[in-house]
C-alpha cells in the first residue's frame, strides 16, 4: 500500500490556476523529486500537502486514511488539521529556524509541546524530557552538528541552519518529509553538505518529496521523478526514464536548458 | 541665591509630594496601556472588517488630537451631560480621570508599535510552527512574542520617555502632580510666594527619572541582544 496517495489536487489563487489536477502516489521509503521551472506549482503542491494551503479540489490519503477530501467537509475541520499536519514534515527554502532558540532547542520545542498534551505527561515528565533530548541530540549528531547544539541560528552558516531545520522536522517522525528547494538559498559548498545529509536519509529509506533544481542530485537520489509544468504533471517515472529518455517534448526542453549551463 | 537655599527644604518637600503623584500616574498608565495596547493591536489586525475599521478609526482620533483636549473632555464632559461628577470628589477624582485619559491615549500609540512589531516577524516563523503541529497560541507565545518584544523595545522606549514628561499635562485639570506643586509657590504656598524657581526646578526631577528609565530600558535591549 502506498504511504501517500494524492488524487487530482487543484488550487487556484484568484484568477490563476496554480495546480490543475495533480495525482501521484509514493511507496514507503521512496524518494520523489519534483522538478520544473519556477511558477510551475511545485511549492504550492508541497504547501497543500502540509495544509499551509487548502486545495480547492482533490484527495490526500496517508497510509490509506483520507486526510483531506475537498468534497467532504468533515475532513476540513481546522481542529483536526493540526494533527494531520504531523504526517508530513516540511523543510523550507529559507530555513525558518526560531532565532531565539539554540539549535538543540529548535529541534526540541515542538516535541516538548506535544508531549505536554499527553495524559501521562505529569507522571513521566523527567523520562519524556530526557528521551526527547537524547533523540534531538542524536539527530543533530547525524546532521554533523554535534559541536553546534548550543549555537543560536545567527551563529550558524546557512548550510548548518538548514541541517538544524532538517533535524527539527525529523524530530516529530513524519511519515513523509518534504523539502522545498532546500539548497536554493545556499552557495555550492554549503549545498553539498545539505545534499549529503539528504542522501544519507534516502539511504536510510526515509520517505521524502524533494522539490529541487539540483538535477544531478535528483537523478542520483530519487526513486521517482515528477516533472511539473504550468500546474500539471507533464512526465513521471524513474529517474533513468525522465532524465535519460524523456517522452514529452516539454520535459526535453526543460532538461536541455540545464545542460546548456 | 541665599533666599533659594533658605526656601529649598520647604520647596523640595512639596515637590516630592507632587512627584509622587507624577510617578503614580506614570506607573498606572504603563500598567494599563501596555496590555490594553495589545488588545487594540489585535482589534486593528482583526480579519473581521467592521472591528478592524472601528479600531483604526478610534486610534486615528486619539492619535490625531491633543492629549490635553482628551483630558479636558474626559474630566468635564460626563459632568456636563449627566449633570453630576462621575469621577469622584477632589484629587482622587482628578487622578481617576487622568489615568483613564492617559491609559487610553497611550494604549493607542502602543497598539501601533505592537502592530508594526507583530507584522514585521516573517511569515515563515508562523508557518514553521504550523508544520511542526503547534497551535496558533503556542506559536504566538513560544515563537513570535519574544521576537516582537525585541523589535518594539526601541520605539517603546521613546514612548515611555515621552510619557514621563506628558504626565505634566494633567496639570490642566489641576491634578496635584509636580508641575502643580512647583507652580503653587508663584501664587503662594507654604509661606512662600512669587517664587518661580521651584517651577524651573521640577525639570531636574524629570531629567533624573528619565535617566533611570533610559538605563533600565537600555539594559532590557541588551538582554535581548543574544539573538537576531
Amino acid at each position: 500500500m502506498a504511504v501517500l496517495d494524492v488524487k487530482d489536487i487543484r488550487k487556484r489563487f484568484g484568477q490563476t490556476e496554480v495546480l490543475r489536477g495533480i495525482s501521484f502516489s509514493l511507496e514507503q521509503g521512496q524518494v520523489l523529486s519534483v522538478i520544473g521551472s519556477s511558477g510551475s506549482g511545485k511549492t504550492t503542491l508541497l504547501r497543500c500537502l502540509n495544509f499551509l494551503e487548502t486545495p480547492d479540489a482533490g484527495v490526500i490519503s496517508v497510509n490509506g486514511e483520507v486526510l483531506f477530501d475537498a468534497a467532504d467537509p468533515a475532513t476540513r475541520r481546522e481542529a483536526d488539521i493540526r494533527r494531520k499536519r504531523l504526517h508530513f514534515g516540511l523543510v523550507f527554502q529559507s530555513f525558518n529556524l526560531f532565532p531565539q532558540y539554540t539549535a538543540l532547542e529548535n529541534v526540541l520545542l515542538a516535541g516538548k509541546l506535544l508531549a505536554k498534551e499527553s495524559p501521562d505527561w505529569r507522571d513521566r515528565r523527567r523520562e519524556t524530557l530526557s528521551q526527547l533530548e537524547d533523540q534531538a541530540k542524536d539527530l543533530l549528531e547525524r546532521m554533523g552538528l554535534a559541536d553546534r547544539m548550543g549555537n543560536y541560528p545567527h551563529q550558524l552558516s546557512g548550510g548548518q541552519q538548514q541541517r538544524v531545520a532538517i533535524a527539527r522536522a525529523l524530530a516529530l517522525r513524519p511519515d513523509i518529509l518534504c523539502f522545498d528547494e532546500p539548497t536554493s538559498a545556499l552557495d555550492p559548498e554549503l549545498t553539498l553538505g545539505v545534499l549529503r545529509v539528504i542522501r544519507s536519509l534516502a539511504e536510510a529509506h526515509t520517505t521524502m518529496i524533494i522539490v529541487t533544481h539540483e538535477m544531478a542530485f535528483a537523478r542520483d537520489v530519487s526513486s521517482q521523478v515528477l516533472f511539473m509544468d504550468d500546474g500539471l504533471v507533464v512526465e513521471q517515472g524513474p529517474p533513468e526514464q525522465v532524465f535519460g529518455a524523456p517522452v514529452q517534448d516539454r520535459t526535453r526542453r526543460f532538461l536541455d536548458s540545464y545542460r546548456q549551463r | 541665591m541665599e533666599l533659594i537655599l533658605q526656601q529649598m527644604p520647604v520647596v523640595l518637600k512639596a515637590l516630592n509630594v507632587g512627584f509622587l503623584q507624577t510617578l503614580k500616574l506614570f506607573f498606572v498608565t504603563g500598567l494599563g496601556a501596555v496590555p490594553l495596547g495589545l488588545v487594540i493591536a489585535f482589534g486593528s489586525m482583526s480579519r473581521f472588517r467592521p472591528l478592524s475599521w472601528l479600531t483604526r478609526m478610534v486610534v486615528w482620533v486619539v492619535r490625531g488630537t491633543p492629549l490635553m483636549i482628551q483630558l479636558l473632555i474626559i474630566f468635564y464632559f460626563p459632568g456636563m451631560v449627566l449633570g453630576k461628577n462621575i469621577w469622584g470628589r477632589g484629587e482622587t477624582g482628578r487622578f481617576v480621570a487622568s489615568a483613564i485619559a492617559f491609559i487610553f491615549n497611550y494604549a493607542c500609540y502602543f497598539s501601533e508599535i505592537y502592530r508594526g512589531g507583530i507584522q514585521s516577524v516573517p511569515r515563515g516563523q508562523q508557518e514553521a510552527g504550523l508544520v511542526l503541529g503547534m497551535t496558533k497560541s503556542q506559536i504566538f507565545f513560544k515563537v513570535t512574542l519574544l521576537q516582537v518584544i525585541k523589535r518594539i523595545v526601541p520605539p517603546m522606549s521613546n514612548e515611555i520617555i515621552t510619557l514621563v514628561k506628558d504626565t505634566a499635562l494633567a496639570r490642566i485639570i489641576a491634578l496635584q502632580e509636580i508641575i502643580w506643586a512647583g507652580q503653587s509657590f508663584l501664587k503662594g504656598s507654604h509661606g512662600i510666594a512669587g517664587a518661580i524657581w521651584p517651577l524651573f526646578f521640577t525639570a531636574v526631577y524629570y531629567l533624573i527619572f528619565n535617566g533611570i528609565v533610559t538605563v533600565a530600558l537600555g539594559k532590557l535591549e541588551k538582554r535581548l541582544d543574544y539573538f537576531r
